[in-house]
């Protein structure tokens, strides 16, 4: 696979949430909105990239056994980071996102990238894997957040473009399942066509 | 690569060696500008709830001990040596998802001035429609309590017996909020604040 094709594998063909339905949990929780979708995206993209990368390098040095506690410790310290970076940098941010951002540690996105490609594969075809699904990550989420913006309170990307409320049930859970459901169907399509 | 216990150990400290380091730099680095961003947060919430004011509330705090044996934090407000309110941070775990935190000001005499919730879970929407201020055409829930004394107006929904007219389909949100503003109070007065 050449690199182009493994940097768009995660757009469509590969997407971690629409076709592998993966790290379900923070998705449907923190797309009540377009930017809380897409800061959610970045910042496990930034952690996608950055334990891809450190887990391919020492790949060679990591004993068989105590693989899955290496990877953990280091995932666990980019999340950490952008857990610090946020609350210093964008605490508005911070805020909506709250609880979730720790729990990028146990997204099954990024340990599962390590596992099943960083330790594997070359530093830069880990780089690219993990920039490619990481923005397949947070396209789907800004997707994902816009619609439900759009139904739910009428508005895109904070500017209300109608006045009053939306379609309640949107901006809630029960919303989340619906949209991510057909956002899932019209990919699936795409793809077997 | 094959394990034993000799690499397993050595692997797994050097790695944890150099996360705490990376955590520790990234630490160091963030520590001041998350301190600036808190305490900011703090002061824009004072600066709604009481009348303009020059000192520094922050410095000034002070505890006052509630009716259920914790405290709550006071921040007065001075315009030069004249105190001119009181922000009071009060809280309560009665909403409709828990806890909602609030930031009460009261004017030296003891009416009401502002509120600002400052974290709640409430359900969008509903309970929500406590947080935003209104304007004179088109008040809001907050707005029947400003400048309202709680000596005198009962800090309850109408349909308990008091004087707040409850959110349409948000009772317990409505209840709640009673419950943090009632607080507040309670700590004011016993602290013979007023």
């Amino acid at each position: 696979m050449n690199q182009m094709q493994n940097f768009t594998k995660g757009f469509l063909k590969e997407n971690p949430i629409l076709v592998l339905v993966l790290g379900t949990c923070p998705t449907l929780a923190t797309t009540s909105s377009t930017m809380n979708g897409l800061g959610m995206g970045f910042a496990t993209t930034f952690v996608l990239i950055g334990s891809n990368v450190v887990i391919s390098m020492m790949k060679n040095i990591i004993p068989d056994k105590v693989r899955i506690p290496a990877f953990i410790v280091v995932i666990a310290t980019f999340v950490t980071i952008v857990d610090l970076v946020m609350q210093a940098y964008v605490p508005s941010l911070y805020e909506t996102l709250g609880i979730f951002i720790p729990l990028i540690v146990v997204n099954c996105i990024v340990l599962g990238r390590a596992e099943a490609y960083a330790s594997k594969n070359t530093v830069w075809s880990s780089f690219v894997d993990g920039a490619g699904m990481g923005l397949g990550f947070t396209g789907a989420l800004g997707v994902l957040g816009a619609i439900r913006e759009i139904l739910g309170s009428g508005a895109i990307a904070g500017f209300k473009f109608i006045e009053g409320d939306g379609i309640l049930v949107f901006i809630l859970a029960p919303g989340a399942f619906i949209a991510l459901g057909y956002l899932i169907a019209i990919v699936n399509r795409i793809n077997k066509a | 690569m094959q394990s034993s216990l000799r690499n397993m150990v050595l692997s797994l400290t050097l790695i944890s060696l150099g996360a705490s380091a990376g955590l520790g730099f990234v630490y160091e680095m963030t520590k001041a500008p998350i301190a600036v961003t808190a305490l900011n947060k703090k002061l824009d919430a004072i600066k709604q709830v009481v009348p303009e004011f020059t000192n520094n509330p922050n410095d000034e705090m002070f505890m006052l001990p509630t009716d259920e044996g914790d405290s709550l934090e006071v921040y007065p407000a001075k315009n030069g040596e004249e105190v001119v309110g009181y922000a009071v941070r009060s809280y309560t775990n009665n909403g409709f998802s828990g806890y909602i935190g609030f930031m009460v000001g009261f004017t030296p005499d003891g009416a009401i001035y502002n509120i600002n919730v400052l974290e709640h879970k409430e359900t969008p929407g509903l309970g929500t429609k406590m947080v935003p201020d209104g304007t004179p055409e088109k008040p809001e829930f907050k707005d029947q309590f400003k400048g309202k004394n709680p000596a005198e107006f009962q800090l309850k929904v109408k349909k308990d017996g008091g004087q707040v007219d409850a959110i349409t389909a948000a009772t317990i949100s409505s209840r709640a909020f009673c419950d943090g503003v009632q607080r507040a109070y309670n700590a004011f007065e016993r602290g013979g604040l007023k």
